[in-house]
């Protein structure tokens, strides 16, 4: 029964907090909340024991029948297998971390119980995701994190702009989900089954390498990660996401729904293998999105929005490796992902916090002594999305994937070239925060300094995003490959076109030195402002550059002019509704009729006569006729 | 000129009928139109006793007994109206009880 309880959890503390949250206290609702996903990550960890005790063999369990009619039957069942090991004691043990900073984040906020209602089902939901062992059940936690989004992006529904940008995300995450529910029909119509085994089992032998349909299976499910997990060109709603209270930033960047379309993508690696052009697309994507991102992330203002952007360029780099084929390196990635974006998301909460809910980054300054506990974790939570060599996971995670996308069969010199591009720029717009927020003069008084419960998640992640890289070593630096190897039965293993010691320390040289220099030129741009970075800065055009960077590459006003205004503009030439007009002249019809008919009941007896005598000898005339006639 | 008896009987009920009916579309009297009802019944009698005569078959004789008796009741219940209507109306132009407009 265990697996089952992993989901089942989160989803029964959900239902208590959805029905009584306005009835039981404060302290009631904390217990609920956090314990149940405390309980929900030790049963995890205890299913994961299993699985490793078994010799990592999947542990599926069947719950109950969902659906059966003729040649279809889906059931509630979950697969506990390598990947989703993974991926649920991410969800869980990160998921855990980010309730118990809630609880002292959203400590005065009035609904406080709906908040973790919503945060229970969103786990919830992620976990039935990452375990279903048929794609029906997969969509079920797949469009559940997506009402989960919605409702705590529009958590503050008081202010129309909240709503808007949950409504944003809702909508424009569906585009993808349109897609993947095609190509969810067209996996069932070709191999008769939605079960997740049974189809990476039957692609093999229905299709060869590159055939047109899976190929077409291939980029509809692609279409559905790049919605869910915000890349290019669905990436728009992410930044506008952070309309939510922060705990559910980082919930959505690091543990749940962004990595859902890594987790698909992964989970469905077969198909992707049969069909090059689709991982080919799928890595050009990631590369787009790294860079795009970064640029944008470069000139924000607002704190939370680097960070937005930063989780877009951070999950191309994971796409990135999955187009290339190195699946375990974009799940490895992930995993250092959801530990120092978690931490970097509750630091800069604590930091809004602090400054009563301050996120102009332009407006802070010179934290590092008012909040020395916050510097530190966000210091190593920024070094470890950097990638400063050798200390932080983040170098051992980015840097197989640096090296993945140039030496692996599907790598290519762009993607590597692109990679290098994004390690520069992530050096520079993490830098450029932490110069902005911690250095230079102090500029808003500090209001509340964040309490242990707040803190103590930091720390706990500042370590994680330190250590959890020394699971997996390049070849350069020991050759430990723990995390590839527990990957392994499910997950193939990356095809190697160059091997060569060199050229990997070459590439981890270059990406070292570009990240290192990244934040000299933050160094140089925010604090020490030399006359070439003014000059640089004052160049002409460039203004106009940052605005366009700042608003995420007009994909917006793209998106308006595409979409938004054609469609409001075809609805204003059809306000009076051109298909209605038919109706309405049936119904006008029908009433003229009725009151021709009221017409002939004019009360006058005689009238009445008249009309059965004249029915009465057409009745008569008709019958005559035809007997005669006949 | 020699006419078949039946059909001179049926020729008889057809015009008392059409007499009835006519008198019925243009009279305004109420009464009037009673008795050119009445006229009308009698006239389908007629023909009902006619055809039984015809045929050897008493079905007919038995058919105007009907017609009787319904008559009967009709005038009374129409006696009945047109007493009411004339205490509302004061009138017997049928053509002014025409309350009952749709």
């Amino acid at each position: 029964m265990l697996p089952a309880l992993i989901p089942a959890i989160p989803f029964f503390s959900a239902c208590i907090l959805m029905l009584w949250w306005k009835r039981i206290n404060h302290t009631a609702v904390t217990v609920i909340a956090c314990g149940s996903i405390a309980l929900s990550s030790l049963v995890a960890l205890i299913v994961a024991a299993t699985v490793a005790g078994h010799d990592r063999l999947p542990l599926v369990q069947h719950v109950w029948q969902w659906l059966q009619v003729p040649g279809f039957t889906a059931g509630i069942d979950f697969r506990m297998d390598a990947l989703s090991v993974v991926f649920t004691l991410v969800i869980t043990i990160v998921g855990l971390l980010i309730h118990v900073y809630a609880t002292g984040y959203m400590q005065e906020d009035e609904d406080y119980g709906r908040f973790f209602a919503c945060m229970n089902l969103f786990v919830g939901s992620m976990l039935v995701l990452v375990m279903a062992d048929n794609l029906l059940l997969l969509y079920l936690g797949w469009e559940g994190v997506g009402l989960c989004s919605y409702l705590l992006i529009g958590f503050w529904y008081k202010d129309p702009a909240n709503g808007y940008a949950a409504r944003k995300a809702f909508i424009v995450t569906r585009v993808g989900d349109t897609a993947m529910a095609i190509a969810l029909f067209m996996l069932y119509q070709y191999t008769g089954t939605l079960n997740i085994p049974e189809i990476l089992q039957q692609v093999g032998g229905l299709w060869t390498r590159g055939d047109g349909v899976i190929t077409l299976i291939a980029l509809l499910l692609l279409g559905g990660a790049v919605g869910k997990s915000a890349q290019l060109p669905l990436q728009t709603w992410l930044p506008d996401a952070m309309a939510g209270p922060t705990p559910v930033s980082a919930l959505i960047h690091a543990a749940t729904m962004v990595t859902a379309g890594v987790y698909l993508i992964a989970r469905m690696h077969s198909v992707f293998e049969l069909a090059p052009a689709a991982q080919t697309t799928t890595a050009v994507i990631g590369a787009a999105t790294l860079v795009i991102a970064g640029f944008s992330a470069l000139v924000q203002t607002d704190i939370k929005r680097v960070l937005a952007y930063s989780t877009i360029s951070q999950i191309g780099y994971m796409f990135l490796a999955l187009g290339c084929g190195a699946w375990s390196a974009a799940i490895f990635h992930f995993v250092t992902h959801a530990f120092f974006k978690a931490l970097l998301f509750m630091g800069a909460g604590a930091v809004i916090v602090a400054l009563h809910h301050e996120q102009d980054m332009f407006k802070m300054g010179g934290l590092r002594k008012l909040l020395p506990g916050v510097f530190w974790v966000f210091l190593i939570g920024s070094a470890s999305l950097t990638a400063i060599p050798f200390v932080t996971a983040g170098f051992y995670s980015k840097d197989q994937i640096i090296w993945l996308s140039w030496s692996a069969a599907g790598g290519h010199t762009g993607y590597w070239l692109a990679g290098l591009l994004g390690a520069l720029l992530t050096g520079m717009y993490t830098f450029r925060m932490v110069f902005l927020v911690f250095y230079g003069e102090v500029k808003t008084k500090v209001h509340r300094i964040p309490g242990s419960v707040m803190m103590m998640p930091l720390y706990i992640l500042a370590f994680l995003s330190t250590v959890a890289g020394f699971i997996e070593l390049p070849h350069t630096l020991g050759h430990v490959t723990l995390f590839s190897n527990w990957l392994q039965p499910v997950l193939p293993a990356v095809e190697i076109l160059h091997e060569s010691l060199a050229m990997e320390w070459l590439s981890q040289l270059i990406s070292a030195v570009l990240a290192l220099g990244g934040i000299w030129l933050a160094w140089c741009w925010v604090i020490q402002k030399p006359r070439g970075m003014t000059e640089f800065l004052s160049m002409p055009g460039q203004l106009w550059l940052q605005g366009f960077w700042r608003r995420g590459w007009d994909m917006d006003a793209l998106y308006d002019a595409l979409m938004v205004k054609p469609f409001v503009y075809l609805s204003d030439i059809n306000s009076k509704d051109l298909i209605d007009k038919i109706y309405t002249g049936l119904a006008q019809l029908m009433e003229w009729c009725h009151n021709m008919m009221a017409r002939t009941q004019s009360g006058v007896l005689r009238w009445y006569i008249m009309g059965v005598v004249l029915g009465a000898v057409a009745v008569l005339s008709v019958l005559i006729w035809r007997l005669y006639e006949v | 000129m020699n006419i078949h008896p039946t059909t001179a009987g049926l020729l008889l009920a057809g015009i008392l009928f059409v007499l009835g009916l006519i008198s019925v579309l243009i009279r305004r009297n109420i009464i009037f139109m009673l008795l050119s009802v009445e006229i009308m019944l009698n006239a389908a009698g007629l023909a009902f006793v006619v055809a039984a005569s015809h045929w050897g078959q008493p079905d007919g004789q038995v058919m105007f007994m009907f017609i009787l008796a319904m008559a009967a009741a009709e005038v009374s219940v129409g006696l009945a109206l047109i007493l009411q209507l004339y205490h509302q109306l004061r009138t017997l132009d049928s053509d002014e009880a025409s309350r009952m407009k749709g």
